[in-house]
């Protein structure tokens, strides 16, 4: 029934209208009770279900936190465990260098105290003989003169003075040999000292190791424990780890591009150049393919390697699997390096093609004209060619990175989301009860009128009332009062 | 997940390859006959037909076909066709094929000889039968003729042409002295030719100013 036909009731339009809005409005205010109840309901129900749907999101979020906790401390305990790993095979091969080598040093060190002793002991200061003379000197001086005691003493001086040089002489002699013997033992010395430096060098070497290793263990210690400092310093490295590892990968990624200019013209000349793989280039595809293998085998190889531990199925291999796989990757990489940077040649064989080709057809002579220093342009392309295959293998360290600490970020992404939602359905559902009650107020806007008048006709009710329950009162109290009265 | 949803996602990824191989069929090439009216005083113009055709061959891809043909006395015939080539789908054949074409060309530029009458729809009639051979994505074929068809007697042109999916443009329409004198005549002859090719199911352009060839091809 259109608008129309409705104002048609009466001749009147306006009449029409005013007795259409009348009976809306008694209608409206007849099923108001009913009216309200439907929109407490339904949204009491909905604020329910908003605050019910939030609380399970919370719970949601509670348990992915738990997990990422979880994976967190996981990451980090076997991070941890590859560190402590690594110094101990460190400390290992120290000790084992500086063991293998202990015998030796040993012999080294007794060979050269026992000469230092040797040299010591024939080092030793002999003192010079006490004099013979100096009795028979006394004797003599006590004679008496005539018996040619002076001319004894004069002989005797001579000969102590004769005696006293040849003492010197063998004196200065010792001393020279002596002198020559602790010359000798410098050497000696040296090398000790050397010998206890390497020594002293190699266990402070070992000592930091130490040192480390138990910063390390304290710190596995905390992940063990689940401690939530540790937590927040693996989410906060898992976190920097992440932007690192994209931002290197992102380079990785321009390189591989580079790659692909290379090699996708040439592919052409292999696969055509005009056939297409749904809406791509059947070249282009397969240059994509040739670096994707690379990479792949760059992955294997560093895996082989145990640098990265993305399989661990290749972890697992005997030590002589894995060094044949080791093997058969690298040689499959070179020889994809060799195919690449052949390509990389036929590259700039094809474009001096192409340009001499345009330049006919231009009628253009110049243009066929070969520069003679293309040749570094296509040195640098085969030497490209060769070489990214190669510094793709690297990727497989930050793709480990990227990968482990992605299962973090995306946990810390996903709380943060859950978060938000959590607090959006609870925002919601508690306005749902607002939400309800301005709706009740907009339904009552259009009855003003009979409101009015009801809320009129409930304070006459109310005035009636009173003054009947006043009177009843009065009455009460009258009534005995009258009998009291009566009685007396 | 569960079993059929798994088989369901599988026969997904198998209808999708399918589609995707199935583009692989489509043709994107294109097939391009060019058409040199030599008639009369128009041969002079076959320098300007050089430097179209050199033009189209730098913008011809590997797989592409390219014949042109000489317009004479009696045009529907092979032996009119000067040079013909589908350019191979290696990069490096495709320009040596390139360049033999250009010097065929070349050579048939300095042996041109005026032909006595003009018979266009017999070099439109030897082109869709080419073209259509081939099968390219895409068919084009330029008319390098001043449009006026002068058939010798004995020759019956009055056939209807099937050029649905192809593309006729018509190239450096020069005006004739006649023309001057009455311009109806010029545009009457542009419409015969225009309603000819739509009616066939062509799509049909004019390009005057052979410097300005870039919606070619």
């Amino acid at each position: 029934m259109s608008m129309t036909s409705l104002l048609a009731i009466t001749p009147w339009p306006a009449v029409s209208a005013v007795i259409l809005l009348t009976l809306l409005v008694v209608a409206l205010y007849l099923a108001r009770r009913t009216a309200h109840q439907a929109i407490r309901a339904v949204t009491d129900a909905l604020g329910r279900g908003l605050r019910l749907a939030s609380h399970a999101v919370a719970r949601g979020e509670e348990k992915l936190a738990a997990r990422n906790r979880e994976v967190l401390l996981s990451a980090g305990r076997e991070a941890k465990e590859r560190i402590v790993e690594r110094e101990f095979v460190r400390v290992g091969d120290t000790v084992r260098k500086d063991l293998a080598n202990y015998p030796a040093l040993h012999r080294a060190l007794s060979e050269s105290i026992v000469r230092i002793e040797e040299d010591q002991e024939k080092a030793v200061e002999v003192p010079p003989e006490a004099p013979g003379w100096v009795q028979a000197v006394k004797v003599i001086a006590n004679l008496d003169a005539k018996n040619g005691g002076a001319e004894i003493l004069e002989d005797i001086h001579k000969s102590m003075v004769r005696a006293h040089s040849e003492a010197m002489d063998d004196y200065r002699k010792a001393s020279s040999e002596r002198h020559a013997l602790l010359r000798k033992m410098m050497p000696d010395w040296r090398r000790i000292q050397e010998t206890l430096g390497r020594v002293n060098k190699n266990v402070e070497s070992v000592l930091e190791r130490a040192l480390a290793i138990d910063r390390h263990m304290q710190e596995y210690d905390d992940i063990v424990r689940g401690e939530d400092r540790a937590v927040s310093i693996l989410s906060s490295s898992s976190l920097v780890y992440f932007f690192v590892s994209a931002l290197v990968l992102s380079v990785a990624a321009a390189g591989a591009a580079i790659n692909f200019t290379l090699i996708a013209r040439p592919m052409a000349e292999m696969v055509g150049g005009t056939s297409f793989i749904g809406n791509f280039r059947t070249a282009d595809i397969a240059a994509l393919v040739i670096i994707m293998v690379e990479i792949s085998m760059g992955l294997f190889l560093m895996e082989s390697l145990r640098i990265t531990r993305l399989f661990p199925v290749i972890s697992a291999l005997s030590d002589v699997m894995r060094r044949r796989m080791m093997a058969v990757t690298f040689i499959i990489l070179l020889l994809m390096a060799s195919i690449e940077a052949g390509l990389a040649y036929m590259r700039e064989v094809l474009l001096q093609d192409e340009l001499a080709t345009s330049a006919l057809l231009r009628g253009d002579g110049a243009g066929s004209v070969v520069n003679e220093h293309l040749w570094i342009t296509t040195a640098a392309q085969m030497g490209m060619g060769f070489i990214l295959p190669f510094a793709l293998v690297f990727v497989a360290i930050p793709l480990e990175t990227f990968v482990h600490s992605l299962r973090t970020v995306l946990g810390l992404i996903g709380i943060g989301i859950m978060r938000a939602v959590s607090l959006l359905l609870r925002v919601f559902g508690n306005g749902m009860r607002h939400f309800g009650t301005l709706v009740e107020r907009l339904y009552d806007l259009p009855l003003f009128l009979p409101l009015w008048i009801e809320s009129r006709v409930a304070a006459n009710q109310m005035a009636q009332e009173s003054v009947a329950m006043q009177q009843v009162m009065q009455h009460v109290v009258e009534e005995p009062r009258a009998w009291q009265e009566a009685q007396s | 997940m569960s079993r059929p949803t798994r088989y369901r996602s599988a026969a997904a990824g198998l209808v999708l390859m399918l589609a995707a191989c199935g583009q692989v069929n489509v043709p994107r090439n294109t097939g391009l006959y060019l058409l040199i009216d030599t008639s009369g005083t128009y041969n002079k113009q076959v320098l300007k037909a050089e430097q179209i055709i050199l033009v189209a061959l730098s913008r011809l891809q590997p797989t592409d076909s390219f014949a042109v043909a000489r317009i004479d006395t009696a045009s529907f015939t092979e032996k009119n066709i000067i040079a013909k080539a589908t350019f191979d789908d290696r990069p490096s054949t495709a320009n040596q094929q390139k360049r033999a074409f250009a010097s065929r060309v070349e050579k048939f530029i300095d042996e041109s000889s005026p032909a006595p009458f003009t018979d266009i729809t017999g070099g439109l009639l030897q082109a869709i039968e080419y073209l259509k051979e081939k099968n390219p994505g895409h068919k084009e074929i330029l008319i390098f003729s001043d449009m006026k068809e002068d058939l010798a007697k004995g020759y019956v042109r009055d056939i209807p042409l099937d050029l649905k999916g192809f593309e006729v443009v018509a190239l450096n329409v020069t005006k004739l002295r006649s023309d001057n004198f009455d311009p109806r005549e010029y545009m009457s002859r542009l419409d015969t030719w225009r309603s000819k090719v739509e009616k066939g199911g062509g799509r049909w352009r004019v390009i005057n100013d052979i410097d300005r060839l870039d919606g070619l091809l």
